[in-house]
């Protein structure tokens, strides 16, 4: 494997949680090219977040190793990680404490010694990415709920890490609060960045990421690009996951009408439809 | 439903919590009967949470704040009964389970309730094995709750509820975690137990799919209003609404409006993956 353009390859992980013995990963290897945006999804308890941990050396690997930006993450520090790769959890308020908005996102960067102009150009140019310019005289905890995710988003980002995790970032958000979370994301991979996010929201993963890789029972169930994932709903359910509802819908009309099969996003079903199907 | 029976009635009411001066609730009129489905729409913000805390009374008891008009369940009014009383008959999922869980095995996490209220101890058994089966929890009987995953724990919290057998059951977002078969599995069982015991739902959420096809009526809410209520096929429709109030409607509705809005639209409106799909066959097939 040329590692040159991996930015996380994940070997034979298995990961064991004590004192119950409880195996959460058991095995698995897949790799992410740098640049790509990959959904992770899969039932509650299939290892997700365990994964997750491991990529960004909150545990260590019971057996296999994990390459993140060249480096095996049990030969370096969570800090060092830090650096490579930002991690978004799925609550925010785990994750705030300062008293203003820029003062939040400053944080970061003020503990990588970087001088008070690096620090105000990381701030202003995150807040200009993810569109928090009339908060950042604001206490954070009182912004909404959406808001305060972008405050996690923004304060993650201006340490400018080439890897970028989200771990449900769009659970407890309105229907609005979770696109303006994807259009970020979506953003940040077009700029180039590495982008993971572990979602339940399967019309998500279908309107914006490009692969996705199914866990089930700490193993990997299906990994491949979206809308073939998607196209195999008897193999998901296997996982407790099934498609996006469009999807659904698309598999379920007559093949005669032309329309696509799997299709994966509202519009892409209804110009079909439009067009009278056989596109 | 033919004889409708009044079980949470709200008069008026507004609400407001300490130190602002935001009513979180403003001038609430509504009815929900005995044995209804109800669920509760809205963007964050709008008070969805608020409005499951007045039906046990934590608002106002716990949070402070001010209540103007009347709330009734069960012919108790919230503000002159106890949440202790209240939560007889009201059981309470928050959105985050880990607010909620406090003991150190599941077992003892669905017996709390029911030992507290002096429950035979037998029959606290069987309850609790009862609400961990309805969940999907058996076998876990002796875990702690911190080592469950996110979704797990959010059914523990709901079998917590399940096993005092309220007489309403109020969950807000509690299905937010839930990977998507569980969240049909959850949405089932509360439908199960809606039809079997007349149990009274009211349930926040924003899954408009579950919505359409497990609710008998939708609430809209918005900054704190009442802006509409209706049978999920009348909410879903209502594009007017839509526009105004950001609520997730299934896909299948979003695309008979993005056709609606391009001059083609469906015979009838859909809500469900089925009524979508006639509505197609008859849309395209009859054209060919």
């Amino acid at each position: 494997m040329n590692h040159d353009d991996i930015a996380i390859a994940i070997e034979n992980l298995e990961y064991v949680y004590q004192p119950h013995n409880v195996k959460a990963v058991n095995g698995i290897s897949f790799s992410v090219r740098w640049g790509e945006f990959v959904g992770i999804i899969g039932q509650n308890g299939a290892g997700k977040t365990t994964v997750l941990k491991n990529i960004l050396g909150l545990l260590t690997p019971t057996s296999g190793r994990i390459i993140v930006d060249g480096v095996d993450t049990r030969q370096t520090t969570v800090a060092d990680l830090a650096t490579r790769v930002g991690f978004v959890l799925q609550n925010p308020d785990q994750q705030l404490f300062a008293q203003t908005v820029e003062e939040e996102i400053a944080f970061g960067p003020r503990n990588l010694m970087l001088s008070e102009v690096d620090i105000q150009e990381r701030v202003e140019e995150v807040i200009a990415l993810t569109g928090l310019d009339q908060f950042r005289e604001e206490f954070p905890p009182a912004l909404s709920k959406g808001d305060r995710a972008k405050v996690v988003i923004a304060s993650v980002l201006a340490m400018r890490p080439k890897i970028i995790i989200l771990d449900e970032p769009t659970t407890g958000q309105d229907y609005k609060g979770c696109h303006q979370i994807m259009q970020i994301a979506h953003r940040l991979h077009e700029e180039g960045r590495t982008v993971l996010v572990v979602t339940h929201h399967m019309a998500l993963v279908a309107e914006y990421t490009e692969r996705t890789v199914v866990l089930c029972q700490g193993g990997i169930l299906l990994d491949d690009a979206t809308d073939v994932v998607f196209s195999q709903p008897e193999t998901l359910r296997q996982t407790h996951v099934a498609p996006p509802q469009i999807t659904q819908l698309a598999q379920a009309l007559p093949r005669e009408l032309g329309l696509p099969a799997n299709a994966l996003t509202v519009p892409q079903l209804g110009d079909s439809i439009l067009s009278g199907g056989h596109t | 439903m033919n004889q409708r029976e009044p079980y949470i009635i709200f008069d008026d009411v507004s609400y407001r919590y300490p130190r602002t001066r935001r009513y979180a609730l403003k001038h609430l009129d509504l009815t929900i009967y005995k044995g209804e489905f109800v669920t509760v729409l809205g963007e964050n913000g709008a008070g969805k949470s608020t409005f499951c805390q007045t039906l046990n009374g934590v608002a106002p008891h716990s949070r402070g704040g001010r209540m103007r008009g009347r709330i009734t369940v069960g012919g108790l009014d919230t503000q002159e009964t106890t949440v202790a009383e209240l939560a007889q008959k009201v059981g309470i999922v928050l959105e985050d389970p880990e607010t909620q869980l406090f003991t150190t095995s599941v077992l003892s996490e669905v017996a709390f309730g029911p030992e507290n209220v002096g429950i035979d101890p037998q029959e606290i058994l069987r309850r609790a094995e009862w609400a961990l089966e309805v969940v999907r929890l058996t076998g876990y009987e002796d875990r702690a709750p911190t080592a469950l995953s996110g979704g797990q724990k959010q059914r523990l919290a709901i079998a917590a509820a399940l096993a005092m057998r309220p007489a309403v059951l109020a969950l807000d977002e509690a299905t937010s975690q839930l990977d998507p078969i569980g969240t049909v599995e959850v949405f089932s069982v509360i439908r199960e137990l809606n039809e079997q015991y007349g149990m009274t739902i009211v349930m926040a959420t924003d899954k408009g799919e579950e919505v359409a096809q497990f609710a008998d009526r939708v609430l809209v809410l918005h900054e704190g209003e009442l802006v509409a209520q209706g049978t999920p096929r009348e909410i879903f429709a209502d594009t007017g609404l839509l526009e105004r109030v950001m609520i997730r409607a299934p896909q299948v509705s979003q695309l008979a409006i993005y056709l609606q809005e391009r001059d083609t639209p469906l015979a009838d409106f859909p809500i469900t993956v089925d009524e979508a799909g006639r509505g197609i066959v008859q849309l395209i097939g009859g054209a060919n």
